[in-house]
Formats: C-alpha cells, sequence, structure tokens
C-alpha cells in the first residue's frame, strides 16, 4: 500500500462512524409528500431521535430505514450496503407493540429466531436470556393480553434484542404505557444504549423524551419534511441518569427546541 | 362440580321442562311430551332404528362437511388474500348463501338424480358460503402491525401466511365452521326430507305420517344432539391447535 492510500484509508474513519446513512430520501403517498430529499447519518453505537410535530415524516423515515415501505427516491445505507428491504441488521420496536395474541412470551420474543429457521431449544435459551435482561423472569409462558402494557413494550423490545441486529429501530416505543413505566423505560433505554453497542432510532414526538434519552436529536419539521436542525447535547450524559432532568443545558436544550417547534404546531 | 356445568345443567332442566308442560297442555295434538319423546328415542336407540338410520344421513353429512371445510376455507384464503379472486368468487357465495335452497333441490335432482351426489350438493350449499365469507373476511383483517412485524423479521411470503395470518383469523374460521358445520346439518335433514327419505329423514317423515309424533321429534332431538355434540368437540379442537384463543385478545 502506497503512502498516500494509506493516509487516506486513515482519513476516512475521521469523524464519526455512521451505521445508517440516509442519502435524499423522498416519498410521497399518492398528492401527499411525506419526505422531500431527505439526508441525515445515524452514528454507530449512538442513539438517534426523531423528533418533530406530527405529520413530519418521522415514522415513514423510520419505516423506510428499516425496509418496510420503499423510497420512492434516494438511498439507505447500513454498514457501508445499500439495503433493498427489510434485514437481519435492523429490528423493529413498534408503537402497538405488533406482539402475537395466540402465542405466549417465550414464544412471541422467540419469533424473530422462529422465522429465521433457528431449533426450537436454541433460539427459546436465547429468548430466555432477553426475557431475563428486560426483567420478565417467570412471565415466560404469560399471554400478552395477561400482561399490562408496559410489560407487552418489555416483549417487543425483547424480541428486537434476540435476533442480534447493530440498528435497533424504536417507533414510539413508550408512546402506549404510562407516565411512570415510561420513565422506568427511558432509564432502561440509556442502560441498554451503554452496554449493547448498538445504534439505535428513536421515533418520538416528546421533547423531554428525546432530550433524555439521546446522543443526538434530529428536528424534522413537516411540509416539506425536512431535517431543520441536529443537537448534540453533550455536558449532562455523564452525570447519571437522576441528574439529567435537572441539568440547565437539559433544560435549555428544552427550551430550544420548543421555541423551534411551536409555530408548526396547530 | 364446577359452575359451568351446574348452569348447563340448569338451562338443560328448563329448556325440558317447558318441553314436558307444553306437551301435557298439550299446545298441539302433534307435540309430544319430553318424556314420550325420549322413551320413542330410547327404543329406537336400542332396537338398531337410530344406528341404521345415521349409517345412511351420516354419508352426505360427513362427506359434505369435510368438502366445505376444506374447500371452503380453501377458498376463502384466496379470497381474503386477492382482490381480483374476490371480485371473481365473492358473489358466487353471497348469491349461493342468499338462494331459498328448499326451491332450488329439484334443479339439484334434474342435474344430479337422487342419489348420494344431490345431498352432498345440498350440504355444502348449506355448509360452505358462511365458511368462506367468515374466512375471506378474517384474513383480510389481519392486523397490518402483525404482518409488518413479519416482514420486518424477515418472514418470506409463506411463513407471514401460516405463522401470522392464520394463527390470526382462526378465531374467526372457527366461528365460520361452527355456523357452517351447523347449516350442514339442517342441510342434511332438508336433502333427506326433499330429495329421497333415507336415514333419520326418512324416520321424521314417516313418523309424521302415521302420526307416531314421539318418534318423529325423538329423531329431530338425536340431530340436534349431535350437532351439539360435533360443535363441542369443534371448540375442543380450536382450544388445542391455537390455545391462546380462548383466552382474549390484546386490545385496550
Amino acid at each position: 500500500m502506497s503512502q498516500t492510500e494509506s493516509s487516506f484509508a486513515g482519513a476516512q474513519r475521521l469523524g464519526p462512524d455512521s451505521a445508517v446513512s440516509v442519502r435524499g430520501v423522498s416519498k410521497t403517498y399518492g398528492a401527499v409528500e411525506a419526505l422531500r430529499n431527505m439526508s441525515l447519518e445515524f452514528p454507530r453505537g449512538q442513539l438517534t431521535s426523531l423528533l418533530g410535530p406530527s405529520g413530519c415524516g418521522k415514522t415513514t423515515l423510520l419505516k423506510i430505514i428499516a425496509g418496510l415501505i420503499p423510497a420512492d427516491e434516494g438511498e439507505v445505507e447500513v454498514n457501508g450496503t445499500k439495503i433493498a428491504g427489510p434485514g437481519n441488521d435492523r429490528a423493529f420496536v413498534f408503537q402497538d407493540f405488533a406482539l402475537l395474541p395466540w402465542a405466549n412470551v417465550l414464544r412471541n420474543v422467540a419469533f424473530g429466531l422462529e422465522l429465521r429457521g433457528v431449533a426450537k431449544s436454541e433460539r427459546e435459551a436465547v429468548a430466555e436470556r432477553y426475557i431475563r435482561n428486560v426483567g420478565l423472569a417467570g412471565f415466560e409462558k404469560s399471554f400478552p393480553h395477561e400482561l399490562s402494557g408496559g410489560m407487552r413494550q418489555r416483549v417487543g423490545l425483547a424480541r428486537a434484542l434476540s435476533v442480534n441486529a447493530d440498528v435497533l429501530l424504536l417507533d414510539e416505543p413508550f408512546s402506549a404505557v404510562d407516565e411512570q413505566t415510561r420513565r422506568k423505560f427511558q432509564e432502561d433505554l440509556l442502560a441498554l444504549v451503554a452496554n449493547e453497542n448498538k445504534t439505535f432510532i428513536f421515533v418520538t414526538h416528546s421533547i423531554e423524551e428525546a432530550v433524555y434519552v439521546s446522543d443526538q436529536i434530529a428536528i424534522l419539521l413537516a411540509r416539506p419534511s425536512r431535517v431543520s436542525e441536529i443537537i448534540r447535547p453533550s455536558s449532562f450524559r455523564e452525570k447519571g441518569v437522576e441528574n439529567i432532568r435537572r441539568d440547565p443545558e437539559y433544560l435549555d436544550i428544552v427550551d430550544q427546541i420548543w421555541a423551534s417547534l411551536r409555530s408548526y404546531v396547530e | 362440580m364446577n359452575r359451568s356445568l351446574v348452569f348447563k345443567l340448569l338451562s338443560a332442566v328448563l329448556v325440558f321442562g317447558a318441553w314436558e308442560i307444553g306437551g301435557r297442555i298439550p299446545i298441539s295434538y302433534a307435540f309430544p311430551t319430553f318424556l314420550e319423546s325420549m322413551e320413542a328415542f330410547a327404543r329406537m336407540a336400542f332396537d338398531g332404528t337410530l344406528l341404521r338410520a345415521y349409517a345412511e344421513t351420516l354419508k352426505p353429512l360427513v362427506l359434505g362437511v369435510a368438502i366445505s371445510a376444506l374447500l371452503g376455507i380453501g377458498f376463502g384464503l384466496w379470497i381474503g388474500l386477492s382482490a381480483r379472486s374476490e371480485w371473481f368468487f365473492s358473489p358466487i357465495f353471497i348469491v349461493m348463501q342468499a338462494a331459498p335452497l328448499a326451491a332450488l333441490i329439484p334443479l339439484l335432482v334434474m342435474a344430479y338424480g337422487i342419489g348420494l351426489t344431490s345431498k352432498v350438493f345440498v350440504v355444502c350449499i348449506m355448509a360452505m358460503p358462511v365458511i368462506v365469507l367468515n374466512t375471506a373476511g378474517a384474513v383480510r383483517n389481519t392486523p397490518a402491525s402483525l404482518k409488518e412485524m413479519g416482514q420486518s423479521f424477515l418472514a418470506d411470503d409463506r411463513q407471514i401466511l401460516l405463522k401470522i395470518v392464520i394463527p390470526a383469523a382462526s378465531p374467526v374460521i372457527f366461528s365460520g365452521l361452527r355456523l357452517g358445520v351447523s347449516a350442514g346439518f339442517i342441510g342434511a335433514v332438508l336433502a333427506e326430507l326433499k330429495i329421497t327419505p333415507t336415514g333419520v329423514g326418512d324416520i321424521i317423515s314417516y313418523s309424521r305420517s302415521i302420526a307416531d309424533y314421539p318418534s318423529m321429534y325423538a329423531a329431530i332431538f338425536s340431530i340436534i344432539l349431535l350437532a351439539v355434540l360435533f360443535l363441542n368437540l369443534l371448540e375442543k379442537l380450536e382450544n388445542v391447535l391455537f390455545e391462546g384463543n380462548n383466552r382474549g385478545y390484546v386490545s385496550d
């Protein structure tokens, strides 16, 4: 390798390494323009929030990254490879949990592996480990309707973790659970980001939630949908979960986001 | 003893008690009491009359119900999954369900004779439409987020059908089967009354013609009993196949 090549190889590693890159993605539904020429980088190992008023296309963008919806234009790269549909490098956590009501917790958590043809004993061992991780030990044989909303979303989270994807896509995962459960979830999510070495893409409509959990917040605005601002909180992440909500930077960012969003909320 | 059994027995006592009283008043000379009917039932059961009758009646019944269930679920899945086949097939089954079957039986007899074929047709025409339409509706209404979940976890089309669409539709498919099977029992008796008197239909029409009303009601009672037993069996099958079904759904 010549010296020039080796120095360029080093140069490419500069800046944050992106796990997911969205480049020039557009999407229209009939006459409605959901996304126009959207570009966004998602740094590896970090949590990026997509935050914006309803109708700004944040869920559409997430589903395009998941490969569930094809983009009309532009491309999405995951780990440097252009995607052509859902892949085993990404796992999705659904707003309405999307659990199989006829299957118990164990089978629901193992379902992603079941679809991949992993042998029953093996996938159940993996599932049991993640059921313990999300704090549902003892509920393996319960059915979804026997669980509370928060517990159901823990099942959805365990299912997404058990397929061991690099990128976790979370579509307003805590919007259907109560406030106290949600706070616990947010703390658990921070621990997950710190321990799991995965990239998280998190759609939310809650400003406080986005600032609390994110390494990077992308503010999306509607009509036409665009990234208006990217905010990277810097100082309060290391101060411990119990100190974040009274940190001056946290409060400033929450105010700043509301100031820029308020004119778009009718 | 559990509560549900107590209530079942209580309900049986009430119905049969009302029957007995109605027969004793009597509301009509053609209406026997419950005890007379049961006596006739026991007599026919022990002298083998019922056994011989059911050997005949079960042929079109079992054949028709089996064909309706298999073809009906098959057609229902097809209609539910493809809009084009819905336009093509769904009117046929709606017409089948709405048609005044008793008036159409002469047509069937002209086309297929007075044998087993016509009777199987009658059972199928009664049983199949509700199975098809229920299955199609249930398949079409599979929750979109469950299908999306399957796709995002890399399910192929076959896995989505077998592991998501069919289990999700199963409660409604089974309720269609229950309705269809009961209609099939009605169809079997109708065929034996309208085409050729054989089996249970023969007992009913013969004992009516000689004014042996207890035997007639005993035969009707026996077919209802069989239908109830069969529906219970179907429910057991559902509970074995889809354990989560009898535990309600995730909804709030």
